[in-house]
């Protein structure tokens, strides 16, 4: 039983990250039927900038809470600007052109952030400082909970309920709900839907910074490939809650991070490796796409964003 | 208010719109029709900047607004009220009508609107909290049209409001475009059903094939054979 809530814990945690990350990847189809495969880099883009903003501002030496803050908003920051950028010069130019196009600019977003990545820091892992102090406390009988794993959950529950609030209780937010059903209808309310669908670009950027520098705390190797088979974990996490929908993206996250763990801990009893780790989420996905296309909340393609 | 010179419009290689030119005046209700796929939305869109005319000139209370995004033409008081209605299914009938005016920030104004709204199209308010997808076509005729009128446009545009509706919905259409225009909203009217057209407008266009080959006086219209003969079914 410590084992499984162990299990559990570290699983959740993991889904945390995934479900962040997943929901910049729903919001942005939602928005626009586009898979941003890029997207998972900006993780990995969250990842350095908050690690060269933690060396630069000296915050690696001493670690504190305030630290970890300027940090985590700082390279949130950083990732909205940049993901904002990559939709205006290389996803908007493309837009009008057909779904095949955008799918192999989006391609080519992803592989140009990684190298470039690899061209300026090199491939070699770094290691991300301790922001905080790491301590473990003991929870369920020898079930343990690390800062870090409280500081993941505690962050990821307090970016999803600003976005939540974003999404259903600004102008903004309903500005995206509406661009996300009709791009026409919008566009003849008077709302700016470049701007819109920019601002979507910005948070689900900044979601998934803060993804990166939370799973640092956690696991501090960084390096510019990380956000490949992440990225991928958390796309597949959108696509089981049903791509689009964002309580979706959540639970997606969730239960990928889960199963991911309890197949390490368990999978070798009924015959499954614990090396099979990252295939997990890819099984899953191909069972979804045979029996639930639409996702566990997804209803066809209907309610967006 | 409005004017079309020689515009033409294309769908890559189709020409869909030919050299049309029209104009509607300030407090005019005009009305455009033809039959199926004669380019009477193809106007439309190309008006509200959602197409990009290939030629010509469009001029709006004396500005050139020809190919001007979209979403710049509301405030100078352009609305619509879309072909297939457009409505925001997953929004409430509420909230579809506070998209209606994103665009305004007086509160006041914004809820006395609502209100009028509600007053134009009753059955609106009772389905004010329902999602605006669980409409039956003539209510979402009546939240398309309600919504585009909480910009508080001076031109509207609307694209077939009768379409598919029962006889006494179509009533209910015709008669607020009536009350509309007696608050001083000019209105260019695209219908297929002409008889309502002809008899709830100033003057008319007739559409055909991507080029304006009649226009005139409404009540004159309706009277001539060849009208009569292709739209009237007379
Ligand atoms: N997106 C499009 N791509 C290519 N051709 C189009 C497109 N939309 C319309 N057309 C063509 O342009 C012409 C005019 O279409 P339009 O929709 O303006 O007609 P309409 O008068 O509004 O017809 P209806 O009464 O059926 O709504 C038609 O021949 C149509 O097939
Ligand atoms: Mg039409």
């Amino acid at each position: 039983m410590d084992t499984f809530v162990q299990q559990l814990i570290n699983g959740l945690t993991i889904g945390s990250i995934y479900a962040l990350i997943a929901l910049g990847y729903t919001m942005v189809y939602g928005i626009l039927r586009l898979i941003n495969f890029a997207h998972g880099d900006i993780y990995m883009v969250g990842a350095y900038a908050g690690y060269l903003l933690a060396i630069y501002l000296g915050f690696d030496a001493n670690p504190s809470i305030f630290g970890f803050i300027v940090v985590l908003l700082g390279a949130m920051l950083v990732a909205a600007l940049i993901g904002m950028a990559i939709e205006r010069f290389a996803y908007r130019p493309v837009r009008k052109f057909s779904r095949m196009t955008t799918l192999i600019t989006a391609i080519g977003m992803s592989l140009f952030i990684e190298y470039l990545f690899v061209f300026i820091f090199s491939g070699t892992p770094r290691s991300f400082p301790q922001l905080l102090q790491n301590d473990n406390y003991t929870i369920f009988g020898n079930a343990t909970i690390s800062t870090s794993q409280i500081l993941i959950f505690a962050v990821s529950i307090l970016l999803m309920v600003a976005l939540q609030y974003i999404i259903f209780r600004t102008k903004i937010g309903k500005a995206m709900r509406a661009v996300s059903f009709n791009l026409n209808s919008a566009k003849l309310m008077g709302v700016n839907t470049d701007f819109v669908i920019a601002f979507t670009f910005a948070l689900g950027s900044a979601l998934a910074a803060a993804g990166g520098v939370l799973t640092a705390q956690y696991n501090p190797k960084i390096e510019p490939l990380m956000g490949i088979i992440t990225g991928l974990k958390a796309f597949v996490a959108a696509v089981l809650g049903g791509i689009g929908n964002i309580p979706g993206a959540v639970l997606g996250g969730l239960l990928i991070g889960a199963a991911e763990t309890l197949v390490v801990g368990y999978g070798s009893y009924i015959g499954i490796p614990s090396t099979y780790r990252d295939a997990v989420a890819f099984a899953i996905l191909i069972l979804v796409l045979l029996i639930r296309p639409a996702g566990l909340l997804g209803t066809n393609v209907q309610e967006k964003v | 208010m409005l004017t079309l010179e020689n515009v033409s419009v294309n769908y890559d290689a189709i020409e869909a719109l030919t050299d049309i030119s029209l104009t509607v005046s300030q407090g005019e209700v005009v009305t455009l029709i033809g039959a199926n796929g004669a380019g009477k939305t193809t106007t439309l869109r190309t008006i509200t900047g959602l197409l990009e005319p290939r030629n010509g000139r469009i001029t709006y209370e004396g500005k050139e607004i020809s190919g001007m995004a979209t979403h710049r033409l509301v405030p100078m008081g352009i609305a619509m009220s879309p072909e297939g209605r457009g409505v925001f299914a997953n929004l409430s009938v509420r909230e579809n009508l506070d998209m209606g005016a994103y665009i305004r920030k007086d509160k006041k104004g914004i809820s006395d609107d609502m209100e009028r709204a509600f007053t134009l199209f009753p059955r609106l308010k009772e389905r004010e909290k329902q999602k605006a997808g669980t409409l039956s076509g003539g209510e979402q005729q009546m939240l398309a049209m309600g919504r585009a009128m909480m910009s508080r446009p001076r031109l509207l545009l609307l694209d077939e409001p009768s379409l598919g509706l029962a006889p006494l919905l179509v009533h209910t259409i015709f008669e607020a475009i009536d009350n509309i225009r007696s608050e001083g909203t000019t209105i260019l009217l695209v219908e297929q059903n002409a008889n309502a057209a002809l008899h709830h407008s100033d003057r008319a266009y007739v559409l055909e094939t991507g080029r304006i080959v009649m226009e005139g006086d409404s009540k004159q219209l309706a009277a001539d054979p060849r009208v009569k003969e292709a739209y009237l079914g007379e």
